[in-house]
């Protein structure tokens, strides 16, 4: 099979219900082969839509959907062979697990043999051997998870869709769940496109995150590349945590543009081609952020006033005064010297012209 | 063990409710109940002419002691006024009884004792040198008997004492139990072949548009059974609504206008209707317990629709279906009304046949044993239907 091909292609897909607005609206996107894909946004940004269109439960209104190359256009769920995981599992309660696992085998008109082999080894795939003769409503959340991913697995599909699959779970079952997925998805090699409100859990497990929002594609890239290259000021608030300052593009040299932000001057990556007297938000990364007693160091120093302190354990939250803006957030990791700060000092603060980039002012 | 504090009073406050089910329902129902196989009337008012009948049987007339107990005792009766309540069931085990036990109880007081009650009361009539006469006051005199289950279940006693069939042309309740039960067999399948996809409809619409539908089901459940029922024959008889349609539009000539109603078509079509609610909120409400996601998770593992919906969606809908089906299967053996407005004569059931023998003939013997054929009927279907099915799989709400 030629791996170079898109597994999955979205073209110009459109989605909207009736009249209203779109749902969805322009996502062009490409699927690799083997690749995790997570569709990340806020609820009611379109991303549960775009998954539903691929699994054919929903028909664009616009545009087309290719699997393998070919349009899916018409073609009614059952005949897609796509596994789909939902958040609520949809075990079906009046049968046992055995029998929810045996059933896409079932309907494919396999021999009993053979479907018992598969569901052992589908079993054994989630690590709940000997769970076959359970009843759904006698397992645990995190469990009936597992059966609901093996049920997926189980007729061998090459893609896998993933709809919140541990938005009912506690924090810690979330994690397990992430990383079984994760080891799942490489062992089988299979196409898994993933749909989840949790930037967490998109970064731990994705090869590529496309981020949504209102029925659009903000930026959809790996997630070291979103984290430290947002392409736009939503992702970079969206993704982890950022400072964003407002101001105005006062000249661009090479690469890095000066900003004036309530009359001080920071210096930022230029993204994008913002031209020079544009309105930008110039977004810092908080544990990007130095917090020192004396100056000299940075591009960017500023002063600053501590006006709160958080302790978090592995670090301290410092919200400060910086040109103006009372809510600036700063990490400082709990290390030997991290410095006794206390609110009301008068501080220093500065970052890297690198480590702060200036993005499109955008309405949010 | 003592119960205490705030158990004493939840208890306690059940008392007004236990009262009330003892006296509304329990007792009315078990009075009813030994009626069928209790009846002490006739007992009580000929106590010596039934001792004195005692040990005769048909052999011959009684001996002359019977003769002049009657003589006593049927006048006695008639002027407290209690002779109705012999006349009755002797008349219904010999037909002609009353009129002569009338007579007698008439006649005996202006007649003067001449050395032989016997030759007395058969110058009377003549019924009373007849065997049969004297058998029909011994066999209703009795305390505790059989006939009226045996007169419900279309059986006799024999001259010979034996039980058997009676002739085929007066067995009358056991085809009618039959057809009872045929009638509310096929009202609940009906149900359930218009109710399903009625309440899938409902459970699935969005809520705006799934309130309204509930709205049309409920209505008809709020109005007046009667109401709705004569609604039905305004629509279906012969100078109704359907049929002028039908012959207005040339489909039936005006001379063979559609026989809708006052018969058993009426019955079915009224009593579907009728009894549709019961069928439609049970399901609903199971239906509405069904995440959507099931039918799309079965569709995604390659199920086509009709498998979905006979492997996924139909066994998780078991339940409302037992639970309506046995609501609409209970209601409906048990109709009365609708039958008796819209049946006519062909579309009678078993509860019409009850209503005639505790309003018309009064002969509440055998209105209990219908009654008690008909509960111990449902009780059973019940009992198989739990078996089958499982009582604790049934969800009313």
């Amino acid at each position: 099979m030629n791996d170079d091909r898109p597994h999955i292609e979205y073209i110009g897909v459109r989605k909207r219900y009736g009249r209203s607005n779109w749902v969805v609206s322009d996502l062009d996107l490409r699927v690799r082969r083997g690749e995790f894909l997570t569709l990340l946004g806020p609820s009611g940004s379109g991303k549960t839509t775009c998954l539903m269109m691929l699994a054919g439960f929903e028909a664009p209104s616009a545009g087309e959907i290719r699997i393998n190359g070919e349009t899916v256009d018409g073609l009614p769920p059952d005949k897609r062979g796509i596994g789909v995981v939902f958040q609520n599992y949809a075990l079906f309660p009046h049968m046992t697990v055995g029998g929810n696992l045996a059933f896409p085998l079932e309907v494919r008109g396999m021999a009993e043999p053979e479907r018992r082999e598969r569901v052992d080894q589908a079993l054994a795939l989630v690590r709940m051997e000997g769970f076959a003769d359970r009843r759904p409503d006698q397992l645990s959340g995190g469990q009936q998870q597992r059966i609901a991913i093996a049920r997926a697995l189980v007729f061998e599909p090459d893609l896998v869709l993933m709809d919140e699959p541990l938005g009912a779970l506690d924090r810690r079952l979330r994690e397990e769940l992430q990383y079984e997925i994760r080891r799942i998805q490489q062992q089988l090699g299979v196409t898994v496109v993933y749909v989840t409100h949790d930037q967490q859990e998109a970064m731990a497990m994705s090869d590529r995150v496309a981020v949504f929002r209102a029925g659009r594609i903000e930026q959809a890239a790996a997630p070291e590349v979103l984290y430290e290259e947002p392409q736009r000021a939503f992702v970079a608030s969206f993704i982890g945590e950022n400072n964003l300052l407002p101001g105005r593009i006062i000249s661009i040299n090479r690469g890095v543009c000066a900003v004036e932000v309530n009359g001080r001057q920071i210096e930022a990556s230029h993204v994008g081609n913002l031209p020079a007297g544009a309105e930008t938000l110039v977004a810092i990364r908080p544990e990007r952020v130095k917090v020192t007693r004396e100056a000299g160091h940075f591009a960017n120093e500023h002063e600053a006033r501590v006006e709160d302190i958080s302790f978090l354990g592995d670090h301290l939250r410092v919200r400060l005064s910086v040109c103006g803006n009372s809510s600036f957030i700063a990490k400082i990791p709990n290390i030997v010297g991290h410095g006794g700060i206390l609110p009301g000092d008068l501080v220093n603060v500065g970052w890297a012209a690198l480590d702060c980039r200036a993005l499109e002012a955008e309405s949010s | 063990m003592r119960i205490k504090g705030p158990r004493a009073t939840a208890v306690a406050l059940t008392l007004p409710l236990l009262a009330f089910i003892g006296l509304s329902f329990v007792a009315p129902l078990g009075t009813l109940l030994s009626k069928s196989a209790y009846d002490p009337n006739v007992a009580n008012i000929l106590p010596r002419t039934l001792a004195a009948l005692d040990g005769w049987s048909g052999g011959g007339l009684p001996a002359e002691a019977a003769f002049a107990a009657i003589a006593e005792e049927l006048p006695k009766a008639r002027q407290a006024r209690t002779l109705v309540r012999v006349a009755g069931p002797v008349n219904r085990l010999k037909s002609g009884l009353r009129r002569v036990l009338a007579r007698t109880a008439r006649q005996v007081e202006k007649t003067e004792y001449a050395g032989s009650w016997r030759a007395a009361l058969i110058g009377i009539d003549p019924a009373w040198q007849e065997p049969d006469t004297w058998l029909a006051i011994q066999a209703a005199g009795a305390r505790f008997t059989l006939r009226h289950y045996l007169q419900a279940l279309d059986l006799e006693r024999r001259p010979d004492g034996d039980i058997g069939l009676r002739p085929e042309q007066s067995r009358i309740y056991v085809p009618l139990l039959w057809r009872t039960l045929l009638v509310s067999l096929g009202v609940t399948l009906l149900c359930l072949a218009i109710g399903y996809p009625i309440a899938h409809l409902i459970a699935t619409s969005p809520p705006k548009r799934s309130n309204l539908l509930l709205l049309m089901v409920l209505v008809p459940f709020w109005t007046s059974l009667l109401v709705r029922t004569t609604a039905w024959i305004v629509l279906l008889q012969r100078q109704g609504v359907i049929n002028s349609l039908l012959v207005s539009m040339g489909i039936t000539p005006d001379g063979e206008r559609l026989e809708l109603i006052y018969n058993m078509t009426g019955t079915f079509t009224a009593m579907t209707h009728v009894l549709l609610p019961f069928m439609v909120l049970p399901l609903y409400s199971v239906m509405r317990s069904i995440p959507p996601t099931h039918m799309a998770a079965a569709a995604s593992l390659g199920a086509n629709p009709v498998q979905g919906f006979l492997r996924v969606y139909l066994p998780q809908t078991l339940p409302g279906i037992g639970a309506g089906g046995l609501l609409v299967f209970i209601l409906a053996i048990g109709y009365y009304i609708t039958p008796a407005l819209v049946g006519g004569r062909s579309g009678q059931l078993i509860s019409n046949m009850i209503a005639y023998h505790v309003q018309t003939s009064l002969n509440w013997g055998l209105a209990a044993a219908l009654s008690s054929i008909l509960l111990v009927a449902v009780i059973g279907l019940y009992l198989i239907y739990s078996r089958l099915i499982g009582i604790d799989r049934v969800r009313l709400s």
